[in-house]
């Protein structure tokens, strides 16, 4: 079976639209509420949705994602509870579903487990922000053999490295737009046009989403436009800190303004 | 794809890609300079003239009477400028950064032995330095928070998390992450992505390295064992490397047991630890079944830690170290042992070592040397251990 990314960006390159990639941490506040907000997402418009999974010290996280960590932690979220959760979501929704985790859970729960539960719950793929390239063999074996795709990472400090790690890249490129950790940023200065020229070489086929510090609707048209997408996390988790069991619909109408922008 | 910077299978370098381009500088920066006599020179003469190298090698003749084992000598880092070993790896790597044209420096601490080591070398060098402590370390070090202020650095105490040793570290790889291009992430330990547990550990090894000399001149011999306390474990790494080529010098890791490795208040990695990959390193960590890094405990800031470095996982896996743990109440009476015995007053830190010693050198014969290495000193722990044994020394 193909890749429900592939499948996703072949789609919308037809169409001749971008993709909004989404995140809610799971399980905060509780598992029901990700699930409707999952599902409220994609109803607006959200072409793949990121399912943050929590950890106790996420280094690569600004303070609204470590907060929802904590609330999700706090609230008993485990990484069985999250397939138990994605189980249920692929019975109401077919679009693509990822992971974004720190290696230390992958690698504890056991890699060939991980990837085989992945493939039996239908994620499509993972997003892992403390695996380097030079470390991509600690999963990547694994992960080919179960068919889940591990996004890689460039940010505005690869310089010669983009052309290298897009060039073996599936499913697409994660830019990361900005020097520093996730949440939202009221400017993003990074020249995309230089940092994502290699990727306009002939033999790069992989899409490439920008995302981190992406806040509203305007930054989302503008990021998508120099690439193949744009991905939304920590303003999405703002409204849940706030709305908490209430915050699906709101979560869903935030979605839509950014779709509707793009 | 090289698997650089292995311990056998600890090690690597698990960090953002935000950071990869200036890990890989760094790297090519260390091997340059490593080498270079202008920059060994440079150093060898800070050790010498800002440092205070060598430490002495101590004859503890009182305790070795009393123990009635093996002849114990005390490797004085304690009498090192800013009362610790940490003095010997920042300026290794503060004249690193400065080669490498950084203008700022960050750094994290846990008890403040190594946050003010990094002051007082950015102080030296006219560098900005920026340190983070977890907030719970700053309320029981105090002391060395002001200390650092003096000096002229910015302490941030973090409250994320637990608050300690390992929070600050997080707090201190985001920075860095947002910072990349002007900071140098100036690491405590021998821990972290490589190259950092190699370059720690060779700014450490003057430890080891003196210490054969020293012995050979007062006793025209190496030593039987040497004993180090691990919290990272990078006074342990510099006082075990000259030795690890000589199998007949047994190496001991003392980790801090807090209030027992039976309790969930410990911080007692190889007792109980189970490998992971964190903080940018495959290594060994105190975790749950899900990944989750435990809070840990430790009667001690500086051991405070739910890792250690690779290096110290890979000694034990080929049996070439052993690690015992020690209890709160066992470093608290091995500092009161020395301050009375010797006229010592170690750090709590160093206390862990002092107590595993009391423990080996009895066993051992009174033709065989043990050397202590005792990191640092104590002044920094007078109030906790007061508080521990309840006695209140406050003013007012």
């Amino acid at each position: 079976m193909k890749n429900r990314i592939d499948v996703c960006f072949e789609e919308l390159k037809k169409q001749n639209k971008k993709a909004l990639i989404t995140f809610v941490t799971a399980g905060d506040p509780d598992m029901e509420t990700t699930e409707k907000c999952v599902l409220g997402m994609f109803e607006n418009g959200a072409d793949i949705v990121e399912l943050g999974v929590p950890f106790s010290d996420p280094i690569a996280e600004g303070p609204t994602i470590q907060k929802a960590s904590l609330r999700s932690l706090k609230a008993g979220t485990t990484l069985d509870k999250i397939f138990e959760l994605v189980c249920s979501l692929r019975k109401k929704t077919d679009k693509p579903l990822l992971l974004m985790m720190y290696i230390n859970t992958i690698f504890k729960y056991g890699t060939e487990k991980f990837f085989s539960l992945c493939q039996a719950n239908s994620i499509d793929g993972v997003i892992v922000p403390d695996l380097p390239f030079e470390e991509r063999d600690e999963i990547k074996d694994t992960a080919d053999k179960y068919g889940i795709y591990c996004i890689n990472l460039v940010a505005p400090t690869s310089h010669e490295r983009v052309r290298t790690i897009a060039k073996e890249s599936k499913g697409f490129l994660y830019v990361v737009s900005s020097l520093g950790v996730t949440g939202t940023r009221s400017n993003i200065t990074t020249d995309f046009n230089t940092l994502l020229a290699p990727l306009k070489d002939e033999d790069i086929t992989c899409p490439a989403c920008i995302g981190f510090g992406i806040s509203n609707p305007e930054q989302a048209a503008k990021m998508s436009s120099y690439c193949d997408g744009a991905i939304v996390g920590s303003a999405i988790v703002n409204i849940i800190a706030e709305y908490g069991q209430n915050s699906a619909e709101k979560v869903g109408e935030f979605v839509r303004s950014l779709k509707d922008a793009m | 794809m090289g698997k650089i910077g292995r311990y056998g299978e600890y090690g690597g370098q698990y960090v953002p890609e935000t950071v990869m381009n200036a890990v890989h500088e760094l790297e090519e920066a260390y091997e340059k300079y490593k080498n270079d006599p202008q920059f060994v020179a440079e150093l060898k003469a800070l050790y010498r003239d800002y440092a205070n190298r060598p430490s002495m090698l101590y004859y503890a003749e009182k305790m070795t009477q009393d123990l009635g084992g093996a002849k114990i000598y005390i490797k004085r880092e304690d009498l090192n400028h800013t009362g610790a070993h940490k003095i010997n790896n920042v300026l290794g790597q503060v004249l690193l950064a400065k080669k490498m044209g950084k203008k700022r420096i960050i750094a994290e601490t846990g008890a403040g032995q190594h946050g003010v080591a990094t002051a007082t070398v950015c102080a030296l060098f006219g560098l900005e330095c920026e340190v983070y402590m977890g907030a719970e370390d700053t309320r029981r070090q105090s002391l060395n928070v002001y200390r650092m202020n003096l000096l002229g650095a910015k302490v941030n105490a973090v409250d994320s998390g637990t608050a300690t040793l390992k929070d600050a570290i997080n707090e201190a790889m985001r920075d860095w992450c947002s910072n990349i291009d002007t900071t140098f992430y100036c690491i405590g330990s021998v821990m972290g992505p490589h190259p950092y547990p190699e370059m720690v550990r060779d700014f450490q090894k003057i430890i080891s390295e003196e210490i054969r000399e020293q012995l050979m001149q007062k006793e025209g011999r190496l030593p039987d064992c040497v004993i180090a306390c691990v919290g990272g474990g990078s006074n342990a790494m510099g006082a075990f490397y000259d030795f690890i080529k000589d199998g007949s010098v047994r190496l001991v890791g003392a980790e801090a047991a807090g209030k027992g490795v039976d309790t969930d208040k410990h911080a007692a990695t190889m007792a109980r630890g189970s490998l992971g990959i964190f903080h940018g390193m495959k290594s060994l960590f105190l975790q749950n079944e899900y990944g989750q890094i435990d809070g840990v405990y430790s009667i001690s800031a500086g051991l405070d830690y739910p890792g250690i470095g690779p290096e110290h996982a890979y000694l034990r896996s080929i049996g070439r170290a052993d690690y015992v743990s020690i209890t709160d109440e066992q470093a608290v009476c091995a500092f009161e042992y020395l301050s009375k015995t010797e006229g010592i007053i170690p750090a709590i830190e160093s206390a862990h070592a002092v107590a595993a010693a009391m423990e080996i050198a009895p066993k051992m014969g009174k033709d065989q040397i043990l050397v202590i290495n005792l990191s640092g000193r104590g002044d920094k722990d007078v109030y906790s251990v007061a508080r521990y044994r309840e006695v209140d020394i406050n003013e007012e």
